[in-house]
């Protein structure tokens, strides 16, 4: 073995690798996580360049966790790039405003009669937005800036339903558990989507939650006002529990992941799915002649119209401390502008967060742009969920959909949880 | 342990040698740890202020069954990777070390699973253990094959049912790491000296009786070096078990890792994540010294 | 080679042997093959189409994974990273193994468990205080920072297999070098090296195939894009919203193939272990 010669190469290796050039303050450094997003991105990025002179460095990290743990590790070490995303709850976010990590925009988006601020789809603003009084005490104002739009509705195959006779998809829970039944008679697996993952569980029981008895309520919850015990939530319980017993869940659909889920219902598996705006793209690679509609969830409570979970899909925040953060905060505002929007859309069918831009590209999911009023998500709810409470009630649902847990006894396992989280909280 | 008086002189000149791994270590490993257990004493998001909580975080995991079955189910996992992976590995070997054909064949085959990547593996189990059915076929190739040679009351819902999903889980796993074992045990009993079951076999011994008093003692020391190697493995199996059942199945799988990382990215408690942290290391230790304990007195009979 | 009738009777215990083996081997066999046939498929007919060998051959997965996912630079990075490391941890831990399995100095037994034990704690929870740590000796983003601690981490287990192997090295070669005036590093490179040859075909294969399938330690110690490694490239075809399935199949055939050659090099090495009698004995 040549050890001299690999010693060699080595240190050549390391001495390159070792006097990487310092940035140049012409120069904005970008972390993003999104893979589908990338080329995109970076023919953007390109353009910019050309157009103002300003380099854009692009740097992809995924998947998603290893981003976030990324960027944990980076605000610790004070080493954040100028422009990159926090891809968690709020609280998180407001945490990092508070260590002097993520810019306060508000001034630059209000400018000239809010022209930036209001040609955005507001419920994405909303999503960035710390209102006066927030729970988390950050200054008011709008610290992040949405690139991009969801929202997560139900979807039904068109060509499943009418081998079961169903000619529209169901209004209402009732018509849906009927229309599981019809399903089930002709050997159609009725539901798919990717209760492996605690979120989904989340937004659809939030989904129930909401229209069954109202926003007001869920917050109150949330404050530990009303306790999980409640009869409404114990409904809510019992919804998972309806359905499951029904059999109108796909077999394992608690341990099956999205993109699991997503495959089964592109490739014709099951009739009904739960996914987001996303989705599109991977049934259209999938099964090009999947026969598809999306409506929300059908309601159970018909006083309330169904709310949808969504808002901004991607924000990207501006780094406090960057010296060039004009430059970066310039480059954002071109990047979420009409022309740059619609041009993302376009190329990655995802709904774009510029409200010139989504009625300029109509073709773009259709059916997902219309719900964009109804959105609603837990960013924009004026209280938050503890993290261990909302754990407990995803892993108690998963408990009541294997048949192993009643309503009844997660609802009380939740909320010794809950009671136990808030004395510590008042003990701090 | 040979040793000359002049070299026992030298214990400086001979500390020189652990020097670099030592340096590397401490650098990497002991102070990272130091700063992991100081956060085990503190509630903190991952980022701003640390609070200092003293021992409740400890308190806290003492008394949460959540924690504590997820330490079982690593160890129950570790429990039939080591019968099942090593008696799988320790087999092959054996049928390996005999002049066989296409030898080499099996020795190179046999190595695969360990160089798949983690998302192959989780793709093809996934496929393997699906439970669902279109137009009246099984998806999943297993409870395909079931209903195809007549055992359609086999069909299950492999990874969903809490009776089955750890299992499969550590037979998964077992599948994936056997080739480590194998390799070392097959290079371990191509040294043992022909002429000692030569001699074996003149005393009258069977075959059974030349495994038992020829071919384990022998490989005593490979076999503790892969039984010290699983329980490595499979107490910190955390990739496969998210590739095949994603946040996990309730609380049935969670194993020590995928807890400590669900405190950490799911609900933000760093310092929760830390003092797991600590406590699985202590109880891995614990084990590793027993194991020594084991292997010297082994070694003595 | 002839101990084998002794233990085995030939005939049908032989078919029986050959079935086992045979059917462990299809085993592991066909998710390989189940890779290289979907390498060639379209996202549209992959999960579609059941059959073993590929219908369709897009050549074009290949270029693409080839491309996007910046191959021609991150092979070489990975080589380099892969070979750095495996070079530190067989230097500085079959050092260590020697002087804990040949040579005495006070501490040495302590200092042996706290390796072992080491190798027992848990990674994931230590990464963000590694990487204060490395932000703090400004090895954040260098090649040579992520090279120490992927070194690091596999250099317990190194330092385990390979003083196994000392410990079971005959004492009179140790004594005749030292007769010939050998001092202690010569030994260890002159006598327990050559001898230890396949328990470092172990610790090399063992520790390329760490580094060469590591990504998150990569994602977290680099931020300049052309000094990723392969792994970190594929991982934009495993994205959160959408996986390309064929591409990513393609890419990790293109990955595994340097491991398979690495791994074919030493088995040799591995099974001449045999001829040394040396591992065990």
């Amino acid at each position: 073995m040549k050890i001299s010669t690999i010693l060699v190469l080595c240190f050549c290796f390391l001495a390159v690798g070792g006097c990487s050039a310092r940035p140049s303050t012409n120069q904005i450094e970008v972390w993003h996580w999104m893979t589908d997003r990338q080329d995109a991105l970076q023919a953007l990025a390109q353009k910019y360049e050309q157009e103002t002179g300003v380099k854009v460095k692009l740097e992809l990290f995924a998947p998603s966790d290893a981003y976030t743990q990324k960027i944990t590790a980076a605000s610790q070490a004070n080493v954040l790039p100028d422009i990159y995303g926090i891809l968690d709850k709020k609280s998180i976010l407001a945490l990092f405003i508070k260590s002097g990590l993520v810019a306060d925009l508000t001034e630059e988006l209000e400018a000239d009669h809010a022209a930036w601020e209001s040609s955005l789809i507001p419920k994405a603003v909303d999503v960035n937005r710390f209102p006066v009084g927030n729970k988390d005490g950050v200054p008011p104002g709008i610290y992040g800036v949405p690139i991009d739009v969801t929202n997560i509705q139900m979807v039904y195959n068109n060509t499943l339903l009418k081998k079961a006779g169903l000619l529209k998809p169901p209004q209402t829970f009732g018509d849906f558990l009927t229309a599981v039944d019809a399903l089930k008679r002709v050997g159609v697996s009725p539901f798919v989507t990717g209760f492996g993952e605690m979120w989904i569980i989340d937004c659809f029981a939030s989904n129930y939650a909401f229209n069954m008895m109202g926003e007001d309520k869920v917050m109150a919850t949330f404050r530990g006002e009303v306790k999980y015990t409640d009869p409404d939530w114990i409904k809510v319980f019992s919804v998972f529990q309806t359905l499951a017993r029904k059999g109108a869940f796909i077999e394992g659909i608690v341990t099956k992941g999205n993109k699991y889920a997503e495959q089964d219902f592109a490739l014709e598996r099951a009739a009904f799915s739960f996914d987001g705006s996303w989705a599109v793209n991977i049934y259209r690679s999938m099964n090009p002649r999947l026969d598809y509609g999306i409506s929300p969830l059908p309601a159970i409570n018909p006083d309330r119209p169904m709310k949808v979970w969504g808002g901004a899909g991607s924000s990207f925040v501006v780094n406090a401390a960057s010296p060039n953060r004009a430059k970066a905060v310039a480059f954002l505002k071109w990047l979420t502008a009409e022309e740059q929007q619609v041009f993302i859309a376009e190329k990655t069918n995802n709904l774009p967060a510029n409200r010139a831009a989504m009625i300029a590209t109509p073709k773009v999911l259709p059916d997902f742009s219309k719900a964009m009023d109804q959105t609603t998500h837990p960013s924009v709810w004026p209280v938050n969920e503890d993290a261990l409470v909302t754990e407990a009630f995803d892993k108690g649902i998963q408990s009541i959909i294997i048949g192993e847990k009643t309503p009844e006894a997660v609802a009380g396992e939740v909320q010794k949880i809950k009671d136990r989280e808030m004395k510590k909280k008042a003990e701090q | 342990m040979l040793l000359n008086p002049d070299i026992r002189k030298d214990a400086f000149k001979n500390f020189l040698f652990v020097l670099p791994a030592f340096m590397i270590f401490t650098v990497f490993y002991i102070l990272p740890f130091m700063n992991l257990i100081w956060i085990s004493f503190h509630s903190w998001p991952g980022i701003g202020p640390m609070h200092f909580v003293g021992l409740r975080n400890f308190q806290e995991l003492a008394t949460d069954t959540i924690w504590w079955d997820s330490i079982w189910h690593a160890g129950y996992i570790t429990l039939i990777a080591l019968i099942f992976q090593n008696a799988l590995a320790f087999s092959l070997a054996l049928a390996c070390d005999r002049e066989i054909r296409m030898k080499r064949f099996y020795s190179v085959v046999f190595f695969i699973p360990p160089i798949l990547s983690e998302v192959v593996v989780g793709i093809l189990w996934n496929w393997i253990l699906n439970a669902g059915v279109q137009n009246g076929q099984q998806v999943g190739l297993l409870n395909h094959f079931l209903a195809q040679i007549g055992f359609p009351n086999l069909i299950h819902s492999w990874l969903s049912d809490p009776k089955t999903a750890l299992t499969c889980i550590a037979v998964v796993h077992s599948w994936k790491g056997f080739g480590w074992g194998f390799i070392i045990l097959l290079a371990g009993l191509q040294t043992i000296d022909r002429q000692l079951y030569e001699a074996a076999r003149v005393d009258g011994a069977t075959s059974w009786r030349m495994f038992w008093n020829v071919t384990i003692p022998m490989m005593m020391p490979m076999i503790m070096v892969v039984v010290i190697l699983t329980i490595l493995g499979s107490m910190q199996v955390f990739v496969l078990i998210v590739s095949l059942v994603e946040n996990g199945l309730a609380h049935h799988t969670d194993v020590p890792v995928t807890v400590i990382l669900g405190s950490m990215h799911g609900s933000k408690q760093f310092g929760l994540a830390c003092a797991q942290a600590v406590i699985f290391g202590t109880m891995l230790i614990a084990v590793s010294f027993a194991l020594k304990k084991l292997s010297n007195r082994v070694k003595q009979v | 080679m002839q101990f084998n009738k002794y233990v085995f009777n030939k005939g049908l215990k032989g078919a029986l042997i050959h079935i086992f083996l045979f059917t462990v081997a299809v085993s592991c066999l066909f998710p390989l093959f189940w890779m290289l046939r979907s390498s060639f498929m379209s996202n549209e007919t992959i999960f579609v189409n059941q059959s073993v060998f590929p219908t369709e051959f897009n050549w074009q997965n290949y270029a693409t994974a080839w491309t996007q996912a910046n191959f021609a630079v991150y092979i070489f990075n990975s080589v380099i990273y892969t070979a750095s490391v495996v070079f530190v941890i067989v230097i500085v831990a079959s050092l260590a193994a020697f002087a804990f399995s040949r040579l005495r100095f006070p501490g040495r037994k302590a200092l042996f468990y706290v390796f072992v034990a080491a190798m027992m704690i848990p990674l994931p929870g230590s990464f963000v205080p590694l990487f204060v740590m490395m932000s703090k000796l400004n090895l954040v983003d260098k090649p040579v920072g992520y090279i120490l601690c992927m070194s690091n981490v596999g250099l317990s287990v190194s330092i385990l297999l390979l003083k196994t192997c000392f410990d079971r090295m005959p004492l009179d070669l140790e004594d005749a070098a030292r007769i010939d005036g050998c001092n202690s590093l010569q030994i260890w490179w002159h006598v327990a090296m050559p001898l230890a040859r396949p328990a470092i075909a172990v610790v090399v294969i063992y520790n390329a195939l760490n580094v060469w399938n590591e990504y998150i330690l990569a994602f977290l110690l680099l931020n300049n894009k052309n000094l990723m490694t392969l792994q970190t490239g594929l991982m934009r075809f495993n994205g959160s919203y959408q996986v390309d399935y064929p591409v990513l199949m393609a890419g990790l055939t293109m990955t595994a193939v340097p491991i398979i050659i690495i791994y074919l090099v030493l088995q040799k090495h591995i099974e001449k272990g045999s001829l040394l009698a040396l591992w065990s004995v």
